[in-house]
């Protein structure tokens, strides 16, 4: 699974890898820190949504819907706001890929 | 080094047509987890998951966990003993290996580790995540026969402490004063006393309102100090007293016969239920494989978590120094997974991935009054430093906010509900 991915690269350099590559560890990790609040594998739980298998890149707007305050929210501006553009394209593309 | 890098290359080259049997003799690791709180579960879970050729070792004593988080609702008589308890069962169908046993004793250069069983494991690489111990005797007169009678509750082990602490509160009269002693940084779980200072107001409130609580604290300032101090006027009123260690609320003593709490200029507090938090260390294994520093607490490299002292052990949860992250279970979780990638990179030779450590703590100021702070860290390339992401996480904002701090309530229910099946389901 991961090992797949032990090719030295980073985070960042994964976005435009991303379509053909199964995840880095590092965006694994990224991603599944989603998952303590929305579920294992990001299948929902009670009072978080179930994000597992949704669009790549309806994820990541929804995500920089939140960094930038446009989209109003408890809690996930706060966490937004610690990823870049980067990031943020690692981590939808992740959690995309949940089924 | 250079063998490390042409193997990287052949693997690289030769995309992962030639590489399979390379692999699996690589990844056959056997990975030895001792603990199984939030660090070391989620090591165990996050191992099975995406190291499926590792071979996966558990060492705990309880055969259950029992969380720390939660247990301020069990003080407040809102949640059961069973709620809070989770079995290793999970794990063990994930095909991790669960050792019922007491690690005792580490060989680091022979990678060896002996239980209290008589058992002796080799590993290739350690996963430590040994908790916490009580520093006994740090204020005099507490030590283990003192948290009978007046409890910690803040490790759980099979629940004894916490349901003593409930027992105690439930058998207080109507007017007593449960009186709260608070260690100075750092120490498991910041917002913890806090949350249980709410909690225990909660179960006062409703069933012994002339009762007070005396929080005293070696601090000066605390974690969400302005959300608790602004949810406790509103939910109740003068029941809650807050000592700061400036104004003398620093404990030093205890005297459990009289059940007196003594504090640094000689006041002493009688109270009728005693709570005390005493200052801590790592776990006794991690100080006695010569892990820790004059702190009490394991040096580690912030991208590994490799103990300084050590190659190949790697220690994460409460008992390392984690730079500017709290000791709580979420950053447990976290980085346990990086701990687990780290050590698989480390037995190909690789360095360890890219890293972002990730915490959220809620905490209960009512039951349907919940607050939080939000943290994303990052080490620095090297694993000497780690920093919070610039204008990021933070407190959950102050004012009047009825519906933000109902919905944090409901998500902190999400959290713990989440978090432990991620961790044993």
């Amino acid at each position: 699974m991961l090992r797949l991915a032990f090719l030295g690269l980073s985070l960042c350099a994964l976005p435009g890898l991303a379509q053909a590559q199964a995840p880095s560890p590092a965006a694994a990790i990224a991603a599944e820190a989603c998952f303590g609040c929305h579920g294992p594998g990001g299948q929902g739980a009670t009072g978080g949504a179930a994000i597992a298998g949704r669009d790549k890149a309806e994820l990541a707007a929804t995500l920089i819907a939140f960094r930038s305050n446009e989209r109003p929210g408890t809690i996930m501006g706060r966490i937004a706001r610690g990823y870049s553009d980067a990031e943020i394209a690692a981590i939808a593309d992740f959690i995309a890929r949940q089924r | 080094m250079s063998n490390n890098i042409s193997r990287r290359s052949l693997i690289a080259a030769t995309a992962l047509l030639a590489a399979p049997t390379t692999l699996r003799a690589q990844t056959s690791a056997r990975l030895l987890i001792i603990g199984g709180g939030f660090g070391g579960a989620s090591a165990a879970s996050f191992a099975r998951r995406h190291y499926p050729e590792a071979q996966v070792t558990l060492v705990e004593p309880n055969t259950q966990f029992v969380t720390c988080p939660y247990g301020n609702l069990l003080l407040a008589g809102e949640r059961q003993i069973s709620h809070i308890t989770h079995s290793y069962d999970g794990l063990r169908a994930r095909g991790v290996r669960i050792l019922h046993d007491r690690a005792i004793g580490i060989d680091a250069p022979a990678k060896r580790v002996r239980l209290q069983g008589g058992d002796t494991l080799t590993y290739d690489r350690l996963i430590l995540s040994p908790g916490i111990a009580m520093r006994w005797g740090a204020i005099e007169g507490y030590d283990q026969a003192a948290s009978e009678i007046m409890p910690h509750a803040w490790v759980p082990g099979d629940g004894t402490q916490t349901l003593l602490l409930r027992r105690q509160l439930e058998a207080m009269p109507d007017g007593g004063v449960v009186g709260i002693a608070i260690p100075a940084n750092p120490f498991r779980c910041p917002p913890g006393p806090y949350e249980r200072i709410s909690m225990i107001a909660h179960y006062l409130k409703k069933h012994k309102p002339r009762s007070k609580i005396l929080a005293l604290d070696a601090k000066e300032a605390f974690s969400k100090q302005g959300l608790f101090q602004d949810g406790w006027r509103a939910l109740y009123g003068e029941m809650i007293e807050w000592v700061p260690g400036n104004r003398d609320g620093k404990v030093v003593k205890v005297d459990p016969r009289e059940r007196v709490l003594e504090t640094e200029f000689g006041t002493r507090h009688k109270v009728d239920v005693a709570n005390v938090i005493p200052p801590q260390s790592a776990g006794t294994i991690a100080i006695e494989a010569g892990l820790a520093n004059d702190t009490g607490w394991v040096p580690v490299n912030t991208r590994s978590f490799e103990a300084r002292a050590a190659q190949g052990i790697h220690v994460i949860g409460d008992a390392n120094i984690p730079g500017p992250m709290p000791k709580s279970g979420y950053i447990a979780h976290s980085t346990a997974k990086q701990a687990v990638a780290s050590a698989m990179a480390g037995l190909r030779g690789e360095a360890p991935p890219e890293a972002l450590y990730f915490n959220t703590c809620y905490s209960h100021v009512g039951t349907d009054y919940g607050i939080s702070v939000v943290g994303i860290f990052r080490p620095n390339a090297d694993g000497t430093a780690i920093a919070e992401v610039p204008n990021s996480g933070g407190v959950s904002p102050r004012g009047d906010l009825p519906e933000q701090r109902r919905l944090e309530a409901i998500y902190a229910d999400t959290w713990y509900e989440a978090i432990t099946k991620s961790m044993f389901g």
